[in-house]
C-alpha cells in the first residue's frame, strides 16, 4: 500500500517537475524572442533609413572657364589663382545650359543644383593645372542635397507642389539631365574622407573618426598601465585585511557605477581650470575617459589576476623567483587574455560616450580633421547626435549612416574581445 | 617601480604638451553660444574655411547664457573670441565682462529668426491671437475680477477661444533650458498676457515704484508680473519635448492635433510635413518676420572679443565675411538656411561698424 502511494507520488511530483523545466525554458527562449525582437527593430530602422546615405548624385557640368569671368588668366600667380571666381563661372556654365531662367527665386534654385563645394573643386583642380584656365572642360561635381534627396526617392514628385521641396520647373531641369546622362548616383566616398560640414552631401565621419582615434589612444595609454599597475598591486602586494585596501576597492567599485557626466565636470574643474589642457581636444577627452574606464580596467584585470592558479605563483616562488619575478613573468602573461578583454570592453564604452565630452566642449563644430592629439575634434556618437539636430532633411539617413559607422567599430572591438579570449584562454 | 615611473613620464610628457599648446597660442577661432545662432555661425565658418586659408572657426553650442559666461571669464588665448547669441547681452553679462578685463567688445546684429507655432498639414489650420496662446499655455489665467487668478481649465481650444477647432491643447516646444523657450516666453506668452489690463498695469508699477526708489517694492511686483506671464502650465498640455527640433516635426506627423514650437527654418525645410499658424492674423514666412509683422520674432547677434583681433589670426577676416552681402543679405546664403536679413540701410551700417570693430557701450537702462 504504501510503496504504492510513494511511487504515485514520485510519478506525480515528477510530472510537475518537468512541466517546470519545460515552462522555465519557454521563458528563456520568450525572453530571448522579445530581446532580439527589440535589436531587430532597431537595426532594420537604422539600416532601412542609413542605406541611402552611402549613395550620392553626382551632376555633370560642362564649364568654360573664361579668364573674363574667373578674373584671372593662365599665368597669374597661386594667390590670385586661389581666390578667383570660381562660383561665377559654374553659374554662367549653369545658366548656359537651362536659358531662359527668370526671376530671383528660380535663379537661385539653378545656382542651388549643385553644391557649393563645386567652387572647391574646380579651384583646386585649376591649382593643379592653371592650364585649364581658357578651355571648356566637363566636370561631375556633388549635387546639392534637395538634388540628392529627390534621386532617393525622399520627396514625392506627385504631390501638390506647394507641398514640395523641389518645385515644378526645377523637376524639370532634373529629367532634362537624367535625359542626357548628367546626373548619376555613384557610392559615397565623402562620408569616409570628409570631416563635418552644414552642408549634409559635402559632410563626412572622418574628423570623427580620427578624433576617436587620437581619443582612445589618449585613454589606453593612461588607462592600461594605470589600470594594470593597480590591480596587480591590489592583488598580490596589498597588505590583506587592512582598513585603507578596503577602503580603496569600495571606492573603485563605486566609481565604475558614477554617472559618467561627473567625470566630466571633473574634467573641466581640473584637467581644464586647474592644468590649462585646451578646450574641445583628444587630449583632455582622452583624459577624462581614463577615470571613466579605469575602474572597469581595474575590477577585470583583478578577476583575470585571482584567476591564474596559486600552484603557479608558488612553484615561481620556491625555485627563487622574486614576487615582481613572478608577477611579470607568469601572472601576468596568464592573466593577460582576460585584461585585454576588460579593457576592449572599457574603451567600447568610452568609445560610445558623449555625456562627459560635452562639459569640456567636444560637442562641438569642427569641420577640419584633427591630425594631432592637441587639435580641436569630436568623436564619433557626437557626430551622430550634432546630426540628428540638423535641420536639412539629407542630414537624416547620414544620422543612421554614421550609426552603422560606429556599431561597426563597436562591433570589431567586441570581437577582437572574443578572439583574444578564445586565443589566449588556458584552461586548468 | 618601473611603472611609477613610466606613469610619472606620461604625465609629464602630457603636462608639457598641453602648456607647449597653449604657450604657442591658437590657429584657429573659438566661437561658443546660442544654439539659434549656431546653423547659421557653422555655415559662415565653413565658408569662411574653404574660402580662406585660415583654419575653420571651431564653433560649440552652449546656449546664449552659457556662451556669455565663457566669453566673459576674461581675455585670453583659453577663452573664446566670439559669442552667438538670441538675445542682447545684458547689463550684468557686460558688467562681468568689464570685471574680468574684456573691456573692448563689438556687437553685430546679424538677422531675425521666427518662431513658429505649427502642427502636421493633415490637422486644422489655427489662427491664434497671442491672447489665445497665453490663455491655453499660461499655469494661471485671469479670473473674473482684475486681481484675480485661477489654475488654468481649459481642456480643448474651443474653450480658450470659441472660433477655434475643438481639439485638446497639447503643444510640443523647448524646455526652460532653451533660448526658444525664453524668447516664445517674452514674446508669444507675455504678448498675450499684457492685453489683460491689471496685468500691464503692475509692470507700471513696478516701473513707478522704481522712479519713487522704492526698490524692494518695484522688484516684487516684476517679479510678480513674470511670474504670472512667464509661467507655462505643468498638468500635461505643455510637454517639454527637448531641444532637438527635428523630434518635435516628427511628433507633429505622428500626431496631427499637437501643436508644436520650433524656429522658423526647421519650418522652412519640412515645409511638407508641418504649417505654420497664423498669430494675431499674420501668417508665418519670410517676407512677414523681415518687416517685423509676424509677432514672435527676435534678433540674433554675435559678439566679438576686440582685444584678442590680431592675435588668434583671422577675426577680422571672419568679421568680413559674415557681413558680406553673399552672405546675409537677401540673397545670401544664410538666407537658404532660414535667417531672416536686416533691412538693408540697417545693414550697411552695421557691416561698416562691425569690420571697423566699434565697441559696444551700455548705458544704464
Amino acid at each position: 500500500m504504501s510503496t504504492i502511494s510513494s511511487k504515485q507520488k514520485i510519478e506525480a511530483s515528477l510530472k510537475k517537475r518537468y512541466a517546470r523545466e519545460r515552462r522555465f525554458r519557454l521563458y528563456g527562449v520568450v525572453s530571448i524572442s522579445i530581446s532580439s525582437l527589440f535589436l531587430m527593430v532597431l537595426l532594420f530602422t537604422i539600416i532601412s533609413k542609413g542605406l541611402p546615405a552611402f549613395q550620392q548624385t553626382w551632376i555633370n557640368l560642362d564649364v568654360t572657364l573664361s579668364p573674363a569671368l574667373l578674373g584671372v588668366d593662365a599665368n597669374a600667380d597661386p594667390e590670385a589663382l586661389f581666390s578667383a571666381k570660381y562660383a561665377k563661372v559654374i553659374k554662367a556654365s549653369l545658366k548656359e545650359m537651362f536659358p531662359g531662367v527668370k526671376g530671383r527665386k528660380q535663379k537661385r534654385a539653378l545656382k542651388n543644383l549643385v553644391s557649393n563645394s563645386a567652387a572647391w573643386d574646380l579651384r583646386d583642380k585649376v591649382l593643379e593645372n592653371p592650364k585649364l584656365i581658357g578651355t571648356t572642360q566637363s566636370f561631375w561635381f556633388l549635387a546639392k542635397d534637395d538634388i540628392d534627396v529627390f534621386m532617393k526617392g525622399g520627396i514625392d514628385r506627385n504631390l501638390p507642389e506647394s507641398d514640395r521641396r523641389i518645385k515644378d520647373y526645377q523637376l524639370e531641369w532634373i529629367d532634362k539631365l537624367i535625359a542626357e546622362g548628367r546626373l548619376e548616383k555613384r557610392f559615397n566616398t565623402t562620408l569616409f574622407t570628409a570631416g563635418d560640414s552644414r552642408e549634409p552631401e559635402q559632410a563626412g565621419m572622418l574628423g570623427a573618426i580620427m578624433g576617436s582615434f587620437f581619443t582612445m589612444l589618449v585613454t589606453l595609454l593612461l588607462s592600461f598601465p594605470i589600470g594594470v599597475a593597480a590591480a596587480a598591486y591590489l592583488e598580490e602586494f596589498a597588505p590583506q585585511n587592512n582598513r585603507w585596501v578596503d577602503f580603496i576597492e569600495i571606492n573603485i567599485n563605486n566609481l565604475a557605477a558614477v554617472p559618467s557626466i561627473v567625470f566630466g565636470l571633473l574634467g573641466l574643474a581640473v584637467f581644464i581650470n586647474f592644468f590649462g589642457v585646451p578646450r574641445s581636444t583628444p587630449l583632455v577627452g582622452g583624459l577624462v575617459l581614463t577615470l571613466m574606464t579605469l575602474p572597469t580596467i581595474i575590477i577585470a584585470s583583478r578577476a583575470a589576476i585571482k584567476s591564474v592558479p596559486p600552484s603557479i605563483k608558488e612553484a615561481a616562488i620556491g625555485l627563487g623567483a622574486s614576487r615582481v619575478q613572478t608577477l611579470f613573468h607568469h601572472t601576468l602573461p596568464l592573466a593577460m587574455p582576460g585584461i585585454l578583454t576588460g579593457t576592449i570592453i572599457g574603451m567600447a564604452q568610452a568609445l560610445g560616450e558623449t555625456a562627459p565630452l560635452l562639459m569640456i566642449g567636444m560637442v562641438a563644430f569642427v569641420a577640419d580633421v584633427p591630425g594631432s592629439i592637441v587639435d580641436p575634434a569630436t568623436v564619433m556618437p557626437v557626430q551622430v547626435y550634432l546630426w540628428s539636430d540638423s535641420p536639412e532633411r539629407a542630414f537624416t539617413e547620414r544620422t543612421s549612416a554614421a550609426i552603422m559607422i560606429l556599431l561597426g567599430f563597436l562591433v570589431i572591438m567586441n570581437s577582437a574581445a572574443i578572439w583574444l579570449r578564445k586565443k589566449f584562454e588556458r584552461r586548468w | 617601480m618601473k611603472h611609477a615611473t613610466a606613469i610619472t613620464a606620461a604625465f609629464v610628457t602630457l603636462t608639457a604638451a598641453s602648456s607647449q599648446v597653449s604657450a604657442a597660442g591658437r590657429d584657429h577661432i573659438e566661437i561658443v553660444g546660442s544654439s539659434t545662432v549656431y546653423p547659421f555661425a557653422t555655415v559662415v565658418a565653413e565658408t569662411f574655411g574653404n574660402k580662406t586659408k585660415f583654419k575653420t572657426p571651431k564653433i560649440e553650442s552652449t546656449g546664449s547664457g552659457g556662451g556669455f559666461k565663457l566669453f566673459c571669464a576674461g581675455n585670453g588665448i583659453k577663452t573664446p573670441d566670439i559669442t552667438n547669441a538670441s538675445r542682447r547681452i545684458k547689463k550684468s553679462e557686460f558688467d562681468k565682462c568689464a570685471k574680468n578685463g574684456v573691456n573692448s567688445i563689438t556687437e553685430v546684429q546679424i538677422g531675425y529668426d521666427g518662431i513658429a507655432i505649427a502642427n502636421a498639414k493633415e490637422g486644422p489650420q489655427f489662427n491664434l491671437s497671442l491672447r489665445d496662446v497665453f490663455l491655453a499655455l499660461a499655469k494661471e489665467v485671469p479670473g473674473t475680477e482684475p486681481g484675480q487668478l485661477k489654475p488654468n481649465p481649459y481642456k480643448t481650444w474651443k474653450d480658450v477661444n470659441p472660433a477655434l477647432p475643438a481639439v485638446k491643447i497639447e503643444v510640443l516646444g523647448p524646455p526652460p533650458t532653451s533660448g526658444t523657450r525664453d524668447a516664445f516666453a517674452e514674446l508669444a506668452m507675455e504678448g498675450g498676457c499684457k492685453t489683460f489690463g491689471w496685468i500691464k498695469d503692475l509692470k507700471a508699477a513696478s516701473k513707478k515704484a522704481k522712479k519713487a526708489g522704492d526698490k524692494d517694492k518695484a522688484k516684487a511686483l516684476k517679479q510678480q508680473y513674470k511670474g504670472i506671464c512667464h509661467t507655462v502650465r505643468e498638468d500635461g498640455a505643455y510637454i517639454e519635448a527637448g531641444e532637438n527640433d527635428n523630434l518635435i516635426v516628427q511628433k507633429l506627423e505622428k500626431n496631427p492635433n499637437a501643436l508644436g514650437i520650433f524656429g522658423f527654418s526647421f519650418l522652412d525645410q519640412n515645409g511638407d510635413k508641418v504649417k505654420g499658424a497664423q498669430v494675431d492674423g499674420v501668417e508665418i514666412s519670410f517676407d512677414n518676420i523681415a518687416d517685423g509683422k509676424y509677432p514672435v520674432s527676435r534678433p540674433l547677434f554675435f559678439y566679438v572679443k576686440n582685444d584678442h583681433v590680431g592675435k588668434v589670426p583671422g577675426i577680422k577676416e571672419y568679421i568680413v565675411e559674415f557681413t558680406e552681402e553673399d552672405t546675409w543679405g537677401p540673397d545670401g546664403y544664410l538666407t537658404e538656411k532660414g535667417l531672416i536679413p536686416l533691412g538693408d540701410e540697417q545693414r550697411a551700417q552695421m557691416a561698416k561698424d562691425a569690420r571697423a570693430l566699434k565697441p559696444l557701450k551700455l548705458g544704464n537702462e
